[in-house]
């Protein structure tokens, strides 16, 4: 199982980097893993990332892609609630890569 | 995620010609991007499977138990004496070839060990030496071998490298079903936690909350009930579906994807629309909330576990039947399977269409109908109201489920319903359509990230007809009427069809209802404006929302 060097600590991650254990995830965390595929987290990101933890703890999953585009129309206004904006954010896929960054689970089953 | 393969590089490297060396003595290759993930230790716990640890399928050791080759020939035996079928399809398969370039795989790599009668062979020849007397004098010979590692990690590869989609059984004269032998060479390694996660993790999720993805109730409640706002947003009709509702008539059940990813919401959203204008007495469950079952591509007892929830679901609820919605493998299963896991369900009644008061007989022993069923009788009967034109803006194919079509011999239910909601269709070549269907590339779950190329070569040949009739007449919709193939499709027509959107049939029908007091609908319902009257002979294929870069031939004006 690949590990990642993070405050001390080895930091175990699957074959996709999606943390193992989701207890890990600290803040800083979040942004050694964008370090890694070379991407400086902005607010912006943050943003995402903040959301998609707050979803999390209520429902244990990411949310639908429609939910994620609805909530950052209503925060950061319409032109930037849709697709081409998280993906011009999160270029592998909001729901790939901003889950990765936040600590979250990667879905499985029929999608 | 394995890296995308360039297009025209994938497809140079196919290659029909045979290895050099005796197949027996070319041992399997493991590669990036052609293979899922192993079942790691905490889903094969879930639901305690045997030899729970995580491995790695690139390691050289794969930490089997000490005594693998017995426990995997005990296994052997114990199947062979259970199921009749497989022996019977060890023993008959005169290797004639006729399955040989019916399989996707093989169409796809070129890779001789996925024509269906040679990846019958990894396991038959195992089987010969074991426990036929030719096989065990005459060895080699005989076309026997010993069973030992390299042996063991091709029966890995290639039984993961065939969906089940049984379209070698249509062709093959005997009618050997070689998925019969896929599923048996997967229960045993099984035997060995040799899943793939991409299954196990489905499983051990299903068992523990209802459902493949995981979802919660609370979970599934907030998705449903966004989808009713934009179904309001839509239509101005305000639809209140209960939940786990005791006395309700029926019980509908799903894929969990429909509940979670696009297009299955789109589908989902149809099934709303449709159940509330025809005012049916009917409930969601929150536990019995998976209509797949990934419990099928492990082993058939793990499959009657996870089946035996709807049943409970449906006893506790006190429903009369059980509508099943746009699924694959749930059919096959439940047609072919379910009545000697955990049927006959004899507490429900024979499913009986409210609306026009048909007795699906079919489902006499089941007690499930499936949703396409139901609706091409709800259409039959004239009991919608449809507007076709409102679907104008497509021009639709059909691509026929393997499970439906050649599981359980739905074939014209579903253009029945199409004929009637839209007025641009157009069939596949016949040889790749109902019982000759081609298999969406990744079904019985191999639909994961991580085997991608895997995942385009099997879905080349479907994707090859579909690019026929988007060639020739210009389609941009290819329905169907199963949750894989909507997750699937999707990422096969952007790589090799690009232009081609992807839809379950419901969401076309929600398209065409007519509601009882709706309001003037503007947009399809993917927010997508409706093509105005005097357009509805021109056809523009709808770009799916994804970035820039992916939307490349998006535009198809004919």
């Amino acid at each position: 199982m690949p590990t990642i060097d993070f405050q001390g600590k080895q930091i175990e991650l699957d074959e996709d980097g999606y943390l193992v254990n989701l207890g890990d995830w600290v803040p800083e965390l979040a942004t050694v893993l964008a370090e890694r595929d070379g991407m400086t987290l902005t607010e912006a990101h943050w943003e995402v990332i903040n959301f998609l933890r707050d979803y999390y703890a209520k429902y244990q999953i990411a949310p639908m892609i429609k939910i994620l585009v609805k909530e950052i129309a209503k925060s950061m206004g319409p032109e930037k609630g849709n697709t081409k904006y998280l993906y011009q954010l999160y270029p592998a896929g909001p729901a790939k890569q901003a889950c990765l960054y936040a600590g979250l689970p990667k879905p499985t089953g029929c999608v | 995620m394995a890296k995308e393969p360039i297009k025209e590089e994938l497809l140079q490297s196919i290659s029909y010609k045979a290895p050099k060396t005796f197949w027996m003595d070319t041992p399997a290759q493991i590669k990036p991007g052609m293979f899922c993930w192993g079942a790691k230790a905490k889903s094969l716990n879930v639901v305690g499977m045997p030899n729970a640890r995580d491995w790695n399928p690139l390691d050289e050791d794969w930490k089997l138990p000490e005594n693998w080759q017995e426990i995997l020939i005990e296994g052997l035996r114990e199947r062979l004496d259970k199921y009749r079928s497989l022996r019977l399809f060890l023993d008959i398969c005169v290797r004639c070839g006729a399955c040989a370039d019916k399989c996707h795989f093989y169409i796809g790599t070129g890779d001789p060990k996925n024509m269906p009668v040679v990846r019958g062979e990894l396991m038959r020849s195992i089987y010969r030496k074991y426990f036929t007397t030719p096989g065990k004098v005459f060895g080699k010979l005989a076309g026997a071998r010993e069973l030992d590692l390299q042996v063991l990690k091709e029966w890995w590869t290639y039984f993961f490298q065939c969906t089940e989609c049984r379209r070698c059984s249509v062709f093959c004269p005997y009618g050997i079903d070689h998925a019969e032998i896929t599923i048996a060479g997967r229960e045993l390694l099984n035997l060995l936690g040799l899943n793939i996660e991409w299954i196990q993790g489905p499983v051990s999720n299903c068992y523990m909350k209802g459902n493949h993805l995981g979802l919660e109730p609370q979970t599934i409640v907030s998705n449903v009930e966004f989808m009713v706002d934009d179904i309001e947003t839509l239509t101005g009709i305000r639809i209140n579906p209960t939940f786990n509702r005791k006395g309700a008539e029926i019980l509908f059940v799903t894929p969990s994807g429909d509940l979670f990813a696009d297009p299955g919401t789109y589908t989902c959203m149809g099934y709303l629309m449709l159940f509330h204008e025809l005012g049916l007495d009917y409930t969601w469950s929150t536990y019995a909330s998976e209509g797949g079952n990934f419990g099928f591509f492990t082993s058939n007892e793990m499959a009657k576990r996870l089946n035996s929830k709807i049943y409970a679901e449906a006893k506790r609820l006190g429903v009369k039947w059980i509508l099943g919605g746009e699924c694959g493998h749930m059919w096959r299963l439940v047609h072919q399977y379910m009545d000697t896991w955990n049927g006959p369900a004899g507490f429900l009644e024979v499913p009986k269409s409210p609306i026009t008061g048909t007795v699906f007989d079919n489902a006499k022993s089941t007690k499930m109908t499936h949703i396409i069923e139901f609706t091409a009788d709800l259409i039959k009967h004239g009991k919608l109201k449809l507007d076709p034109s409102r679907n104008d803006h497509l021009k639709v194919t059909f691509h026929d489920s393997c499970n439906t079509a050649r599981g359980m011999g739905v074939f014209e239910e579903p253009r029945h319903v199409l004929k009637n909601i839209c007025r641009n269709f157009y069939e596949m070549p016949r040889e790749t359509i109902k019982e000759q269907t081609f298999c969406c590339g990744s079904g019985s779950g191999l639909n994961a990230g991580e085997d991608m190329e895997l995942r385009l070569r099997g879905g080349l040949a479907r994707a090859n007809a579909v690019k026929y009739v988007h060639d020739k007449h210009g389609v941009n919709m290819l329905a169907n009427i199963c949750a894989i193939d909507r997750a699937s499709l999707t990422t096969s027509m952007n790589y090799w069809v690009p232009g081609v959107t992807v839809a379950g049939v419901h969401e076309l029908v929600a398209n065409a209802l007519v509601m009882t007091g709706e309001k003037k609908r503007e947009t399809d319902l993917r927010g997508e404006p409706l093509p105005a009257p005097e357009d509805q002979t021109s056809v523009s294929a709808r770009a799916v929302a994804q970035p820039e870069g992916e939307k490349a031939g998006g535009e198809a004006n004919v």
